[in-house]
């Protein structure tokens, strides 16, 4: 483990920048614009409202619809617009892990479309959709219980690294583990995790993705009080 | 219904009344287009984008190459194909799924547009006769939906494939990701066409129609301009109809605006 920097400079444990712009979307409710190094999302929310077909419905709590979707010019080689298995399977865990977040149980029957388009893809485009996805659910003034805040870590080159970029992640090594925390409360939403790695660097790799969602908590908090400006500080 | 079809159904009223009263409703006149702005290369993992704003409708279009079989009727040409997307991200009322039957419309007038003004050298994008050619891929994506996302979507495909850097190909005539010659597409810029759409309400005609307007009006009417030709007409919009005097109106004043929004559109940005 002799390197301590990765090839675009950046040190094991330092997230790639990311800028964040709310309420960017005229017609919806909450909207948030998200870059994250080479990765570009637009995250919009809608609702709670009646929810078509009333079947669907849960009398329990609200539906969380949230459809992840990848702009056919987001990736190196064409992507086609019609959604595959990868964009349904990350849409129904990045709703759930959401719904974490959400205090879904106030609008029962109703549903909440959440709809996120990647623009442009550099790794961690599920981590920064859900990061961007629960500030749209901010800022559309749902009540929530904290943030999603999301950040991938893992292996490459031999290092454990936080927030793999598309290099990092095609390393021969690479192990990509996508982590959702609900923050502050530091519980994991989300963990999708692929590569083969001992117990003890999984341990790891978690501890290093805890403390980079602590990072990115601090930013949403940022573009949060940006937005809305308080009196006083915000803890 | 929710609640913003309501909203929408009486703010479509009320924009029929101003009509009626020969005003619009957010003051415009009649044949003034909503503020147009055109950003290109927004996107950088597109082989060329472009972002536009007309009004409160906002697109990225964005180009990306792939390698085809070219047309048998057309051994030596390369093609494009022009989608137009409406997800959830464009309005609160439209939910993300398969394509919609008038986003398909709108971008079926797109490619009209461009692909009849000729504008692009097709024998350009050939790389083998009558085995490999390039395929153009625009993709449009409605960012936020507010009516006449038609001519918005012609302008940012257009000023996307003004952005296009042409990729590098390997022995094997495949595309090297990530690697671009410096050529950009043979576009005749003496060719460029350019949409135009009206609104019409009773017999009131009117130049880019708002969202609100949309829904007042009877029918719709888009027009693909070059100068003094025409390269494509499409009626849609309802079950509303023209007169052929209204359709000569609107070729004159399409042809009066057209150089304003080309040099928009080629205005490199």
């Amino acid at each position: 483990m002799a390197q301590t920097k990765r090839p675009d400079g950046r040190a094991l444990d330092e997230l790639r920048p990311i800028t964040i712009k709310l309420g960017v979307n005229k017609n919806a409710d909450g909207s948030c614009f998200l870059e994250w190094g080479k990765n570009t999302v637009i995250a919009t929310v809608n609702g709670p409202k009646p929810i078509f077909p009333k079947h669907l419905a849960d009398s329990t709590k609200a539906v969380i619809d949230y459809k992840y979707r990848m702009a056919s010019f987001s990736v190196t080689e064409r992507k086609s617009p019609v959604p595959g298995k990868r964009d349904k399977e990350i849409s129904l865990v990045s709703g759930q892990a959401l719904e974490s977040a959400v205090m879904v149980e106030q609008f029962p029957n109703t549903v909440i479309d959440v709809n996120v388009l990647i623009l442009s893809a550099d790794a961690g485009t599920r981590v920064a959709a859900l990061t961007a996805a629960s500030l749209a659910a901010a800022d559309a003034g749902l009540p929530m219980r904290g943030l999603i805040s999301a950040v991938a870590a893992g292996r490459a080159d031999g290092a454990l690294v936080l927030d793999l970029d598309k290099n990092d992640e095609d390393t021969e090594d690479a192990v990509d583990m996508a982590c959702a925390f609900l923050m502050p409360q530091k519980e994991l939403a989300l963990l999708q995790m692929d590569g083969f790695v001992d117990k003890k660097d999984c341990s790891k790799i978690l501890e290093t993705a805890l403390k980079g969602a602590e990072l990115v908590y601090e930013i949403q908090k940022k573009a949060l009080v940006e937005k809305y400006p308080m009196e006083g500080d915000i803890q | 219904m929710s609640d913003t079809d309501i909203i929408k159904i009486i703010n479509a009223e009320k924009a029929k009344k101003y009509l009626d009263e020969n005003k619009r409703i957010d003051g415009r006149d009649f044949l003034e287009y909503r503020p147009l702005e055109i950003k290109r290369g927004v996107m950088k993992s597109a082989d060329g984008s472009a972002w536009v704003k007309l009004g409160d409708t906002e697109i990225i279009a964005g180009v990306k190459f792939a390698v085809g079989t070219p047309y048998p009727d057309s051994p030596d040409e390369g093609s494009i194909v022009v989608n137009l997307e409406m997800s959830g991200i464009a309005a609160s009322d439209i939910n993300t799924g398969p394509p919609r039957i008038d986003a398909m419309e709108y971008g079926r007038i797109v490619d009209r547009v461009i692909r009849s003004s000729e504008c692009i050298n097709f024998k350009d994008l050939s790389i083998v006769s009558g085995e490999k050619s390039f395929v153009v891929f625009v993709d449009c994506y409605t960012m936020n939906a507010d009516g006449n996302l038609i001519d918005a979507a012609q302008y940012a495909a257009m000023a996307a494939l003004l952005d296009v850097c042409i990729p590098k190909l390997d022995e094997n005539n495949n595309i090297v990701l990530k690697e671009y010659t410096d050529k950009k597409l043979n576009i005749d810029f003496n060719k460029i066409a350019v949409s135009f759409t009206f609104g019409k309400y009773k017999d009131k005609l009117f130049i880019d129609p708002s969202e609100v307007e949309e829904l007042g009006s009877d029918s719709r009417f888009t027009l693909g301009v070059c100068k003094n030709d025409v390269v494509a007409y499409h009626k849609g919009g309802g079950k509303g109809t023209f007169k052929i005097e209204e359709i000569n109106k609107i070729m004159d004043i399409a042809a009066t605006k057209y150089l304003e929004i080309k040099n928009k559109i080629c205005d490199e940005q």
